[in-house]
């Protein structure tokens, strides 16, 4: 028997994310007072404790900040799945994130490869994951 | 208000971490463990006033204190639980002397112990984690270690070959304690390279191996140490600090949050690392263990790689480091193996160490880490002149 991989857990405040991801957007917080970016949503500014977010597109283009090549996955769900490329992708807004970098062998994942956002079906959403620019 | 001898530890104890342990209950480890650290303070369960406890994964979810304090039969003036991870241990202890200083307790049990068996309970999260990490097969702390540790080999060109070098050091030191998992059983780097990658770069022997166990240590008022009949060890300096919760939100990578926890618990002790005579460092991977040197000022920040070799950790050494094993070689019972580097720190700082005592020791630094390099608690003990 096969374990279901989990899927993200939506709340009111989050939808909006993953609605977009399923729509091929990658949304990011942008606070209306200051100005910062961040990822993944919440209610107030990280930086500014402003209330006042607006929603706003990334590019969805940035940098391998850092990765593992997975072989012994924390959850038994992936265990097919190995070796896979697990990332925090640094996008040219400022946030990070932690995602996958498909598209290309695991091998040959560098920090600092310059890496695009690509929608991937997971159950019944999408998930972001990042392959590499010139894919 | 600095809490620079404000209370010391006067008792100190351990159940050594096993893979397994058949038959217990997270209560009867607490429980034994307990009466272990109270027995080697000295004091009667009475005179425990105060009682630091942690979270307990499956079995009592709320009202910790309480149901521990029920089932040792204590009425505390002050109970409270200490969530911090790896840095519960260190994290109690400069609560503990506070609350001594405050006048809200004057003899705290500070208490962590885990049961272990082949089924291990998940933690049910609804939180960013679960919503936006577990769902790329980022589950669990190795992932977050190696991506610590991939991020220092390409930014300073830092080895595996040098990494490995930490959990061979650990096991050497292993040999003089016979409570260690790994004890006799001294590794190469050679072996550590051969062994399975888990999360690259990181392989299995540089991945601590979760267990059953408990610590445990009795923090009391200056006092009240002075008729304790070990060597109290006074608490001269601590520092704090928690950044994040998942990697993706950490301030950096190649740097831990205990770079400060650590420059605020030199402060407070007028110390720096030329001072120290014992290390007492959490070390859950290869990796955590050589950022906490860089942190600690112990060698520059980047350099730690080559500077190892040049080292010698042994208890005889130029700058011992966890002459028990550490958790690499002793295994981590969860939340007690933090407690373990206090505990260690204890013994040695007060010459109870035995066959691995170092000498004369003055000052100890014991740091302590929870989550993805994310909550760091840092003490500065020092030996009763």
């Amino acid at each position: 028997m096969t374990i279901a991989k989990p899927g993200p857990t939506p709340v009111p405040l989050t939808e909006p994310f993953w609605a977009a991801a399923r729509r091929g957007e990658l949304l990011l917080q942008r606070c209306r007072s200051c100005g910062h970016h961040q990822h993944y949503p919440r209610m107030l500014c990280t930086r500014c404790w402003c209330r006042e977010l607006d929603w706003v597109p990334s590019a969805g283009k940035g940098r391998v900040w850092t990765f593992t090549v997975v072989h012994r996955p924390g959850h038994p769900a992936w265990s097919d799945d190995v070796p896979y490329a697990l990332a925090i992708v640094e996008l040219d807004e400022g946030p990070r994130l932690l995602t996958n970098v498909v598209g290309l062998d695991p091998a040959d994942v560098t920090v600092g490869l310059p890496v695009v956002a690509r929608f991937t079906e997971h159950g019944d959403s999408t998930i972001v994951q990042f392959g590499p620019e010139y894919s | 208000m600095s809490l620079r001898g404000a209370a010391a530890v006067v008792g100190a104890a351990e159940t050594p971490p096993r893979r397994t342990t058949p038959g217990m209950t997270t209560l009867d480890m607490i429980a034994s463990t307990a009466a272990l650290a109270v027995a080697d303070a000295g004091m009667e369960p009475a005179e425990i006033d105060g009682l630091l406890v942690g979270p307990q994964v499956g079995e009592t979810p709320q009202h910790v204190p309480a149901t521990v304090a029920e089932y040792l039969g204590l009425a505390p003036t002050y109970a409270d639980l200490v969530d911090l991870g790896g840095a519960t241990g260190a994290g109690m202890v400069w609560r503990a002397a506070a609350a001594i200083a405050a006048g809200m307790c004057d003899t705290a049990l500070c208490v962590l112990g885990n049961v272990r068996t082949d089924v291990v309970p998940r933690s049910s999260n609804r939180n960013p984690i679960r919503e936006f990490d577990v769902p790329y097969g980022g589950s669990g702390a190795n992932q977050a270690y190696a991506m610590v540790a991939t991020r220092h080999c390409a930014e300073f060109g830092t080895t595996p070959e040098q990494l490995a070098l930490v959990p061979v050091f650990e096991r050497d030191n292993a040999r003089l304690n016979p409570d260690a998992v790994f004890h006799g059983k001294p590794i190469t780097v050679d072996d550590v390279l051969a062994s399975p990658l888990v999360v690259s770069p990181l392989r299995l022997l540089e991945v601590v191996m979760p267990c059953g166990g408990g610590a445990a240590v009795v923090v009391t008022s200056p006092a009240r140490a002075r008729r304790a009949p070990h060597r109290p060890v006074w608490l001269r300096g601590a520092g704090e600090k928690v950044t994040h919760r998942a990697l993706s939100q950490a301030p950096e990578l190649t740097t831990s949050p205990l770079a400060a926890a650590i420059g605020d618990a030199y402060a407070m002790a007028s110390a720096g690392p030329d001072d120290l005579d014992l290390l007492s460092l959490y070390d859950c991977y290869s990796i955590m263990l050589a950022v906490t040197l860089e942190d600690a000022g112990l060698c520059k920040k980047g350099e730690v790689g080559p500077w190892l070799a040049d080292q010698d950790f042994s208890h005889t050494g130029n700058l011992p480091c966890n002459p028990h094993g550490g958790q690499l070689a002793c295994g981590q019972a969860d939340l007690a193996g933090g407690m373990a580097h206090v505990v260690e720190a204890v013994r040695q700082l007060r010459g109870t160490a035995g066959e691995r005592q170092v000498r004369d020791p003055g000052l100890a630094l014991v740091t302590g880490n929870g989550a993805t390099m994310s909550e760091e608690v840092a003490l500065v003990l020092e030996a009763a002149a």
